[in-house]
């Protein structure tokens, strides 16, 4: 089943006269479980194709549908419960809310979807144990290392099983290790919870761990296709099945 | 918890200095709006008071033209029946008659025009504290019952006008008048006190009698000038107001008699106390748009400072509406601690003025012209120490608005860009 369509995408902006064409007739396909990476130089277009497809950035021209809805034409108010019910967030710098602990940061989406008080603290507790943050539910972010931090914005993003996981440059902030770290635990969570994850990275070390690999340039897609094995493949995991071809719709 | 309120009360304290020093801008002007309000109100109340208890009292039953062009014709019949029955209606002893008119009264070396009292001596001390106020002598003295005896041919007078008519205890004054049926007033009083009422108007040009020899004196028997009332709970004025017009009009309808209360009769001191909440309105308002310009300031910084963290939580999912309530639930927990803090310091320190009195220099002079002490004892009351509070607070969560509005055209993309 397709979860995530893209049809002839375009998205320009304006800097003072000069017009940047931040997607440029970009049409991609994402089926569900994939786990993509979206890379290419800055100003590439990652991230605003990222951003569009958290419906964060709304195309000029095109269409996107989710499970079957176009969001390309949702009003701000349905694009926010979409947000909040289908979609997940990491972000470079964590954003994590500093006077929430790691436990309430997790919860917090949850809290506003209504979820009641003992569900949200059992999901919140035993997601933070599988990025390997128990026993640090009461920390605060600042009492967090850079890859702790991104890890409960991991979980935070996890929690509420959305459709979608969009991550953009989750290991800017950290160093090797903990970038890698970082990376076996979301192909592992992309494995064992068969969520959707796109990444937007341009760090070369971490490009391996997707299956499926998008490059862009100038807004446009200049390759897609699936890596003959992916990092975790190469240490004898199980790859997902994915039939990808460098696709045009 | 809610994460709303969890989050606005964490929120508040994030910046400790700064959320301390706005909420002290408002503890400041509430413990002085407190205190100052404590202050007015009760010093209208002792004005109210004093002047009333003074002379005039809370009520008076008149004649409907008395008020405007008090003429000595325009009177009531058998007074002492009225106040009887006002007595049996109301409930209340503090009830008198009295009879005015003007004379010229003269002592052996000077003669003054003046403004001539018959009191009841028994039931005046009910309704003015003059007889109180006697400072050489005594009081008027009831007369006695016996039916063919002359009445008491006593007066009593304020102390500047002894001092200009140069007369002391058991001097002679000859009063020069006309009566109620346009005959001849003539009489000799004996001095038999002096009294102080601090009140210049009073002291200078008033004499009182008792009312038999008024009455005799000026042709007036069995009639009277006025009946005046006093209270002990003001509160219910209007209320009594109502009772005693309802009983003119069922047992006395051919009388044109009105119930005035004290606004009617003597309206210098609404005016007064009106006047001077204007002007203290006006200040109070100043003071309570600069607090809200402080919140402002806050508020502002502090959204502009999270807008980062908005973009995030819109990124989320939250919706604005959501993040405008959490700045006015971040100002309301504010506003609610200035609030309190303000009222509970304003009320301490009122109590504290309450106990030990207040004073500044140059209040005698006020002082003196309303017939008040010169030390205030404000009393702690539930209005005067939550009203001001209550417009800080309100004017504090209106500044929030303008921070608020700023949320709400937020975009979460350009929001999570700012540093």
């Amino acid at each position: 089943m397709i979860k995530v369509t893209c049809r002839k995408l375009r998205k320009t902006f304006v800097q003072g006269e000069t017009q940047i064409k931040g997607l440029d007739d970009v049409s991609l396909s994402i089926e569900k479980g994939e786990f993509v990476c979206l890379s290419g130089p800055s100003g590439s277009g990652k991230t605003t194709l990222l951003n569009a497809l958290g419906g964060l950035h709304t195309p000029d021209e095109g269409t996107i549908e989710i499970d079957g809805d176009v969001i390309s034409q949702m009003g701000a108010s349905e694009l926010a419960d979409l947000r909040l019910r289908r979609i997940g967030f990491v972000f470079q710098s964590y954003n994590l809310i500093p006077v929430l602990s790691a436990q309430e940061n997790v919860e917090f989406v949850m809290q506003i979807q209504g979820v009641d008080s003992q569900e949200r603290d059992q999901r919140a507790k035993a997601i933070l144990k599988e990025v390997g943050l128990e026993g640090m539910e009461t920390r605060l972010p600042a009492e967090l290392s850079g890859g702790q931090q991104q890890r409960v914005a991991v979980a935070r993003a996890l929690v509420s099983e959305p459709a979608l996981i969009l991550a953009d440059e989750p290991t800017a902030n950290l160093d090797s290790a903990t970038a890698e770290n970082l990376m076996q635990l979301l192909e592992n969570l992309n494995r064992k919870h068969q969520v959707t994850l796109v990444l937007a990275t341009h760090d070369t070390r971490i490009m391996g761990f997707a299956r499926r690999q998008i490059r862009m340039q100038d807004g446009k897609i200049i390759s897609d296709e699936i890596s003959s094995g992916s990092q975790h493949a190469l240490r004898g995991g199980d790859p997902l099945t994915a039939s990808h071809q460098e696709q045009d719709f | 918890m809610n994460i709303e309120l969890r989050l606005a009360w964490r929120n508040l304290w994030r910046h400790k200095k700064r959320t301390w020093i706005t909420v002290a801008a408002m503890v400041f002007s509430n413990v002085l709006l407190v205190l100052m309000l404590s202050l007015q109100l009760g010093s209208y109340q002792m004005m109210i008071d004093n002047a009333l208890g003074l002379f005039s009292g809370q009520i008076q039953i008149q004649h409907q033209d008395y008020l405007e062009n008090p003429k000595f014709r325009d009177d009531i019949v058998h007074p002492q029946g009225l106040v009887n029955t006002l007595k049996q209606a109301t409930d209340l002893e503090t009830i008198s008659s009295r009879g005015v008119t003007f004379a010229l009264v003269s002592s052996a070396s000077r003669s003054y025009g003046v403004q001539v009292v018959g009191v009841e001596p028994q039931s005046e001390p009910l309704v003015s504290t003059i007889p109180g106020l006697i400072i050489e002598g005594r009081y008027l003295q009831a007369s006695s019952s016996k039916q063919n005896e002359d009445p008491v041919a006593e007066v009593v007078l304020g102390k500047v006008l002894a001092r200009n008519l140069k007369v002391g205890l058991g001097d002679e004054l000859t009063l020069l008048g006309s009566g109620r049926d346009g005959s001849f007033a003539a009489g000799v009083a004996t001095v038999v006190g002096i009294f102080n009422s601090s009140l210049p108007a009073l002291d200078r040009t008033m004499i009182q009698l008792p009312l038999d020899y008024f009455q005799h004196l000026f042709a007036s028997e069995n009639r009277a000038s006025y009946v005046v009332l006093n209270t002990p709970t003001p509160l219910e004025l209007t209320q009594l107001n109502a009772t005693i017009a309802e009983l003119l009009a069922q047992q006395r309808p051919d009388e044109s008699l009105q119930v005035r209360d004290w606004d009617a009769l003597q309206p210098g001191i609404r005016q007064a106390i009106q006047a001077d909440l204007s002007s203290a309105a006006f200040m109070y308002g100043v003071l309570i748009l600069l607090v809200a310009f402080s919140v402002m300031n806050t508020q502002l910084m502090s959204v502009l400072e999270r807008t980062r963290e908005f973009g995030t939580m819109m990124a989320l999912g939250l919706k604005p509406w959501r993040l405008v309530k959490l700045i006015f639930l971040e100002t309301t927990m504010m506003a609610t601690l200035g609030m309190l803090l303000g009222a509970i310091l304003g009320a301490m320190l009122t109590q504290y003025y309450h106990v030990v009195g207040f004073y500044y220099p140059g209040m005698e002079e006020m002082a003196a012209k309303f017939n008040l002490p010169e030390r205030f004892y404000p009393d702690v009351t539930w209005f005067a120490t939550f009203i001001g509070p209550i417009f800080v607070m309100i004017a504090s969560i209106i500044a929030a608005i303008y921070p608020a509005l700023k949320i709400r055209k937020l975009d979460p993309i350009s929001a999570m860009r700012a540093v």
